[in-house]
């Protein structure tokens, strides 16, 4: 197409030799541009990963491997300070894990309706709607929580503070929601209706065959949703910072808790010196989970794209 | 004998265009039945309207009588997936589950209930050998269906249609994306099952009608013009068009 639009008429074709150095190091002059900008994410990913290296590791140098990742108190300002961020790492875990308790199988069963069972017109409304939920800030969920689900849980638990792990887990498992219905009904519509009607010509009834053979053919892609949500999940910071109650506890259903990421946001601000240092390690140790986790994913992905 | 499919005046519409006009039609029991005519005449759509496989397309509206063993299959009482038991499906194209093959057999007892381990193995082994490929997956029970070559995965679509123990067979172009081997094992194997089953075929492939089917039935743009014996449709056609059409003047 290009080519018509720049072609040279005949009578210019003295010219043309020039013209086509100039065009040759435009090209050039593109390419390095591109790759510039291909570049830069990567040197952001080095640079932060890196920075964090350093930064991170040495208060763990001065704190011990051991202490700071299986220590059970944290005491960053005490005169005697203690740093055992395993509070922080079981609350990240357990939080992450509940959220996925409850919102993968809403978040699947949304897919499976959107993508199978509903009228279409049904579909045309819940698919944006759900789609909203992801452009809504997570300022906004840790309000809503504060204001809703806090209060809530504190009367119907009988709590003297409704602020818990239980608020976070439920705010964390709206959140996680969009990514889960998205990419597993993704997967869901991408099964081949050849699959669905041979099922449905052996007299399996609609729900039978898609539990039995539409989900089964979209497993990697389920799993993909499942873990992208995880991702989601374990670096949320500022909507669980708002209902965790964010007090050093090991972690219980109705105790106020501390994530892994609230616990940096909480004290950077103030911090100086070891805990500061103790801040980018808690930082570091997030980064490692993530990046396990994305490697995972990318795993599933690879697999489903093959198989 | 009273036919197992009795078909009476029927008509369907996708949206407002026809597809079947007024199609009557009786389907003998334990015969090969094909159903013959060129792309878009509606034969395919006939077949399965046979087993209702047309109730999922949106859309369409039917009309008319379909009986099986005397059961009007369009009544509001009748249950779908109790008519799909008795009436199989083969699709044009090879759809195993991408499941192993035992997992593929088992599909349809295991929705039906059958969980005994003994009994479905069982029903796996009859089912294969039924439809003649037990000796060539026996050692690879286990492994996906999907790493075998489409005539066998065919075959695994119809040991899986048999597992249910249905009464009648629909095959839908079965052999079509298949090479002249399979084809040829696939033949010999409709020929076998109708000692067993009601069989129906639709095939765009002349010689195939002729080689396996007892009964033939010619559509043209969704109108049945002839039925009737095969031999006897193929050396003395009532219908010029039927004629023309075997004797290969269009389609």
């Amino acid at each position: 197409m290009s080519m018509n639009i720049l072609s040279i008429p005949t009578h210019f074709k003295g010219s043309f030799g020039r013209q086509k150095h100039v065009r040759k190091a435009l090209e050039r002059v593109m390419h390095g541009i591109f790759f510039f900008f291909g570049i830069v994410a990567v040197g952001f990913v080095l640079l932060i990963s890196a920075y964090l290296i350093f930064s991170g590791l040495p208060a763990i140098r001065e704190i011990g491997l051991r202490n700071f990742l299986f220590g059970t108190v944290w005491k960053s300002t005490a005169a005697q300070p203690e740093f055992g961020i395993l509070p922080f790492l079981l609350t990240s875990v357990y939080g992450t894990a509940g959220a996925m308790l409850v919102g993968v199988p809403v978040g699947f069963m949304t897919a499976m309706f959107l993508s199978k069972v509903a009228p279409r017109p049904l579909a045309a409304i819940v698919r944006p709607a759900v789609d909203l939920l992801a452009g809504i800030p997570s300022v906004v969920y840790g309000l809503i929580g504060m204001i809703v689900l806090v209060p809530t849980i504190r009367s119907v638990f009988d709590l003297s503070d409704g602020a818990c792990l239980l608020a976070a887990i439920l705010v964390l498992a709206i959140m996680i929601l969009p990514s889960i219905v998205s990419v597993s009904e993704t997967a869901l519509n991408a099964v081949p209706k050849e699959y669905e009607d041979a099922s449905l010509a052996l007299g399996a009834t609609e729900i039978e065959t898609y539990f039995r053979v539409s989900a089964p053919a979209a497993k990697s892609g389920i799993a993909a949703a499942i873990v992208l949500g995880i991702g989601r999940a374990i670096g949320e910071a500022m909507a669980i910072l708002m209902v965790a109650g964010n007090v050093a506890n090991m972690p219980t259903l109705f105790s106020s808790v501390t994530f892994l990421t609230t616990a940096i946001a909480k004290e950077m601000s103030y911090s100086s010196g070891l805990q500061r240092q103790a801040l980018f390690s808690i930082a570091l140790v997030l980064f490692l989970f993530i990046m396990l986790i994305n490697i995972g994913l990318n795993l599933l992905l690879k697999r489903g794209k093959e198989g | 004998m009273e036919p197992v499919l009795s078909v009476k005046g029927l008509n369907l519409y996708y949206g407002s265009t026809q597809a079947l006009k007024n199609v009557s039609i009786d389907l003998p029991e334990k015969q090969v039945t094909a159903l013959i005519g060129p792309s878009g005449c509606g034969k395919s759509t006939f077949l399965k309207t046979l087993d209702r496989m047309n109730d999922l397309v949106p859309g369409v509206t039917i009309n008319g009588s379909v009986q099986y063993r005397g059961l009007e299959i369009y009544a509001p009482d009748v249950d779908v997936t109790w008519l799909r038991r008795q009436i199989g499906m083969v699709f044009q194209k090879p759809n195993p589950f991408p499941m192993s093959i035992y997992d593929n057999i088992a599909y349809g007892p295991r929705t039906h209930g059958v969980r005994d381990r003994k009994h479905l193995d069982e029903i796996v082994e009859k089912s294969l050998r039924g439809a003649a490929i037990w000796d060539e997956v026996k050692d690879r029970l286990k492994k996906s269906a999907l790493g075998l070559s489409g005539g066998q995965q065919q075959r695994i679509c119809i040991a899986r249609a048999l597992a249910v123990e249905p009464d009648v067979l629909l095959m839908d172009e079965a052999t079509s994306a298949l090479d002249p081997i399979s084809t040829s094992k696939i033949e010999d194997l409709i020929a076998d099952l109708k000692n067993t089953y009601t069989i129906v075929i639709v095939t765009h492939n002349m010689q195939q009608a002729t080689r396996v089917s007892d009964k033939c039935a010619f559509f043209l743009l969704g109108e049945l013009v002839e039925s009737g014996d095969t031999g006897q449709m193929f050396s003395m056609p009532r219908e010029k068009r039927t004629e023309d059409y075997i004797t290969g003047r269009f389609g």
